[in-house]
């Protein structure tokens, strides 16, 4: 019996914000210890934060510099992840291109998680605009993401700033669907007639009743839209349309060693382990988080907690 | 008497559907007098909750709409306010109560803050002032241990819990009318008493005229002053409570009366379950909308529509045969 109210202080139904913040890092901890795929993905994750932002400083070599003597040389003892074609040290390069990732998964991840539940809030309140918007949204999901970034990007030119905008655009528009959706169908709730009924204005229903109870659905939705855009990060890089070739970006490293991967397979190699290893990680965090939030898949891992 | 606090004419509620027009609410009038409880009786889908929702101005609009007629409070339409009028009446003026506790109050919001939301939209109490009143509200309500209450979130407090907490929310601006829509149904019944005891007690201390929606006759009996059955859209009968079950003089009624168990009927009699169905709404038989269930029906009840009359001082009934119509039959 304890154990079962144990678990069901840790995670309410939906205790106010203050709280959930407040007992967020305890019950991750928990979570984390229960779960070992959980720990491994979170020390993952703040692996690759520590390396974003740290990792120009933990580089030992000048990564842009070439050094065409020592080019493709096999992973060593001195460059860990060996050389590339111009004989810049892979781990170095890998490490630094971790700064750009997340710059770019993190940014997309926030801009179109504000905006497109802002949007989302709003156009759920007037029928015409709605309408208007759904039809636009629709037409912006009907390109592949990576394609309509591409266009984009040939539009403006190729930057960072350029990358995480191209992106954030798709991103935002499925955000507004999503969020909409949630919103349309909370909207007939018994305990927002009942706000309405009391005389509550419509933008304090929508902030006050309506917003925390989405704040689940958001919070996974950002963890997927953080692994996607990490993966088209590097996919645009790839195709040459990000960042240019100097900054050093998962896609464009392993971009380079395309072209040698059967002389030197590691140029390739390591920056997509840490592409995986990154986007597995936001992943699996991103089903823990929906798992621990949704009510009917906590009841029953509460279950299987009181059992054991 | 009393002067009338409510007064609904001829009131017709439409919606518009892909099967057709349907008359939720088609030429319905009645008038509820200062502080009266008065009951709208009828079973599922017959208008009850769509009058009530007309009166909060809350018809979803596509696809329903106030086709016509007049809502008046205290002397003002309240058809013809604006959105922003009308928002400022919900709550301060008329308060409603819904079906669900389970699910009427938010599950994110304490108890404290959902109990004072509607005083600090209409008040300009203090945040102190609004949370001291919500502890005098869940006190009146008879919340045992009212302090640690209004800390707690909605999932912490039992269905009969939440229902008292709805009516302290409905109940914290004092208003004139309070609408209970079917506010006891999903309450099991020795909690449904109490609640309704609670009501009555705490309209009767403000004053507040209470507007009774139900299917049961029950409820209606004990607590109403007076009853309006409604079938199909329309009103059957309107009188006192103490006449409706005495002498019912509409067919419906009397149907509604036979089809429940009573303590003084005779041993071991059957129910008498209306025969039939309520009719498909959006295409509703020719006539008195009653007359293919009804024992008494003329022919002249399937060609006319009987219109509301009034009977004898108090009681108005539609329906050709109101003379014949009784109990024992």
């Amino acid at each position: 019996m304890t154990a079962i109210s144990d678990t069901s202080k840790e995670w309410e139904l939906a205790p106010p914000l203050s709280t959930r913040l407040k007992g967020m890092f305890g019950s991750t901890y928990r979570a984390a210890k229960r779960d070992l795929v959980l720990a491994a993905a979170i020390t993952v994750l703040l692996v690759g934060l520590f390396l974003a932002i740290f990792a120009p400083t933990l580089a030992r070599t000048d990564y842009e510099r070439t050094d065409p003597v020592n080019r493709i040389l096999a992973p060593n003892s001195h460059n860990w992840f060996g050389t590339d074609n111009w004989g810049r040290d892979v781990f170095d390069r890998t490490i630094v291109g971790t700064r750009l990732s997340f710059l770019v998964g993190f940014s997309v991840t926030l801009i179109s998680t504000v905006i497109g539940v802002g949007v989302a809030l709003v156009i759920s309140y007037f029928r015409v605009l709605d309408a208007v918007m759904m039809r636009f949204v629709d037409g912006l999901l009907a390109f592949p993401t990576i394609l309509l970034a591409l266009a984009l990007i040939s539009l403006i030119g190729p930057s960072v700033g350029n990358v995480i905008l191209a992106l954030s655009v798709t991103a935002t528009a499925g955000k507004i669907r999503l969020v909409r959706g949630a919103v349309l169908s909370l909207r007939e709730s018994t305990y927002v007639e009942a706000a309405r009924a009391i005389g509550v204005p419509v933008p304090r229903i929508l902030m006050l009743h309506v917003l925390p109870n989405i704040v689940g659905i958001i919070i996974v939705q950002a963890t997927f839209t953080l692994a996607s855009a990490i993966l088209a990060e590097a996919s645009l890089s790839f195709l040459g349309a990000g960042v240019p070739e100097y900054v050093p970006s998962w896609g464009n490293i392993i971009a380079t060693g395309q072209g040698y991967i059967q002389v030197g397979f590691h140029i390739s190699f390591f920056p997509g382990l840490f592409l995986t290893g990154t986007v597995l990680a936001v992943v699996l965090i991103g089903d823990s988080v929906r798992d621990h939030l949704d009510p009917r898949l906590r009841g029953r891992l509460r279950t299987t907690a009181a059992q054991q | 008497m009393t002067e009338s606090l409510l007064k609904v004419e001829n009131l017709r509620t439409h919606f518009r559907t892909d099967g057709g027009l349907v008359k939720a609410v088609d030429d319905v009038s009645f008038e509820v007098q200062q502080g009266e409880t008065f009951a709208l009786v009828g079973e599922s889908g017959c208008g009850k909750s769509v009058t009530a929702l007309s009166i909060m101005g809350l018809i979803p609009n596509p696809p329903g709409e106030i086709v016509s007629g007049k809502i008046e409070l205290d002397g003002v339409d309240l058809t013809q306010l604006s959105f922003g009028e009308m928002r400022a009446i919900r709550g301060s003026k008329i308060a409603m109560i819904f079906q669900e506790p389970m699910t009427s109050l938010n599950p994110v919001l304490t108890i404290e803050s959902q109990l004072s939301e509607a005083l600090k939209i209409h008040t300009d109490l203090s945040k102190k002032a609004a949370n001291d009143r919500a502890l005098e509200l869940i006190n009146m309500v008879g919340i045992a241990d009212a302090r640690t209450r209004l800390k707690q979130y909605p999932h912490q407090l039992s269905g009969g819990q939440r229902q008292r907490v709805m009516i302290a929310m409905a109940m914290s601006c004092t208003p004139k009318l309070l609408i209970a829509d079917e506010a006891t149904t999903a309450l099991d019944v020795t909690i449904q008493a109490q609640i309704l005891d609670l009501m009555k007690d705490v309209t009767e201390q403000s004053g507040t005229a209470l507007l009774i929606i139900t299917h049961n006759l029950g409820i209606v009996a004990r607590y109403a002053n007076r009853v309006a059955v409604m079938y199909a859209g329309k009103l059957r009968e309107v009188g006192e409570a103490v006449d409706m079950y005495t002498e019912p003089r509409h067919p419906y009624t009397v149907g509604l009366l036979r089809s429940v168990p009573r303590l003084d009927s005779e041993k071991g009699a059957p129910l008498a379950p209306i025969a039939g169905e309520i009719p498909d709404l959006t295409n509703l038989p020719g006539g008195c909308a009653f007359s293919p269930r009804c024992r008494w029906a003329v022919d002249r009840c399937f060609a006319e529509n009987p219109l509301l009359e009034e009977t004898s001082p108090g009681k108005k009934v539609a329906c050709f045969e109101h003379a014949s119509v009784g109990l024992n039959v």
